[in-house]
């Protein structure tokens, strides 16, 4: 039975309402992102090109303390290994077409670039094939485009003002802050949250900056045990 | 106030490889592996990467500078995003009360 067109309407305004909100967390990535010493066209081409925030955000705060090119790039690839394990979750909802058939490699290649939280979550939350694939490219799109605008917006914002005094750099543990509660559900989150805290905490002042961030990974390991 | 050490051509390399990692990552998971069943323990630990390195970046952004431990402006901040997070507040409305708790607090020392 194919989707009805009120419950396409519903995905699709789902879909849109959830991109118009991260433009909004974008505008305070291009702020963060400047304070931090990016250019705006940097801060533009992070959003663009790496297109996974918690990444973005990482890296930057990394470099922003004085951390080097290869500690803020292991800690915001870290970040993004869980785009990895989202891809092989939406492969099967969303690499084939309303015809059943795979897409052609090229058109993959394009989606794979949208394997983020957000596409994640609004495509799992769709059980019926069509609603799914609607509810991944509306919001693939949706948040493209405003993430890439926010950022722009936030990072203009940012080059004109004293980011110092107006507390921009607040914004980094803010939106980690934000970030965090949807992962701290179970005891194995919140262990493994606290562990890489104390641990970052910890390090800081005996390894070079951003060093302490990758040393926190070792949290992951209470999802060794069952 | 940045402590960035980085040249704008290094920021630019980084932005490069992070690019390709993160897409490489991508499409590992989309294109290669897309749809198998992984190990449950591999799932298990993977899941948990966000829950530790999103607690260490806030450690690290509210507690330290460079290689030093402080206590500024910067913790009145992020008691005031935790409570905005635990009241369920909107994303921005959580980064910018820590903004301009933080800035307030400067404003005042």
């Amino acid at each position: 039975m194919s989707p009805t067109d009120a419950e396409r309407k519903r995905v699709v305004s789902a879909s849109l309402t959830l991109g118009s909100a991260v433009g909004i967390t974008a505008l305070s990535f291009g702020l963060a992102a400047v304070s931090s010493g990016a250019s705006v066209w940097q801060a533009c081409a992070l959003s663009f090109l790496t297109f996974t925030g918690a990444s973005q955000f990482s890296a930057m705060s990394v470099v922003g303390a004085g951390g080097s090119l290869w500690t803020a790039f292991g800690g915001a690839t870290l970040l993004a290994v869980r785009n990895f394990v989202y891809g092989v979750a939406l492969a099967g909802r969303v690499s084939h077409g309303a015809d059943g058939r795979r897409l052609p490699l090229f058109r993959r290649l394009v989606a794979a670039q949208f394997v983020i939280d957000e596409t994640t979550a609004m495509t799992t939350a769709e059980s019926e094939p069509r609603l799914a694939r609607t509810a991944f490219w509306v919001t693939a799109l949706s948040l493209f485009v405003t993430w890439n605008l926010g950022t722009l917006i936030g990072a203009l914002a940012g080059s004109v003002l004293d980011t110092y005094a107006l507390g921009f750099d607040a914004a980094f543990p803010a939106a980690f802050a934000a970030m965090l509660p949807a992962h701290l559900r179970t005891r194995r989150g919140r262990m493994a949250a606290m562990t890489g805290a104390v641990v970052c905490v910890a390090l800081t002042p005996f390894v070079p900056v951003g060093v302490a961030i990758l040393v926190a990974v070792v949290g992951v390991l209470f999802g060794v045990r069952s | 106030m940045s402590g960035a050490t980085l040249s704008a051509g290094e920021l630019w390399l980084l932005i490069i490889v992070l690019s390709g990692a993160a897409y490489g990552l991508k499409v590992l998971g989309f294109v290669v592996v897309g749809g198998r069943t992984m190990p449950p323990v591999l799932n298990r630990c993977l899941a948990l990467i966000p829950a530790s390195l999103l607690a260490a970046l806030v450690a690290k952004d509210t507690f330290t500078t460079a290689q030093e431990l402080v206590l500024d402006a910067r913790a009145v901040g992020l008691v005031v995003a935790i409570v905005a997070v635990w009241r369920k507040a909107l994303f921005i409305v959580v980064v910018v009360a820590a903004m301009a708790a933080t800035a307030l607090v400067r404003a005042l020392a």
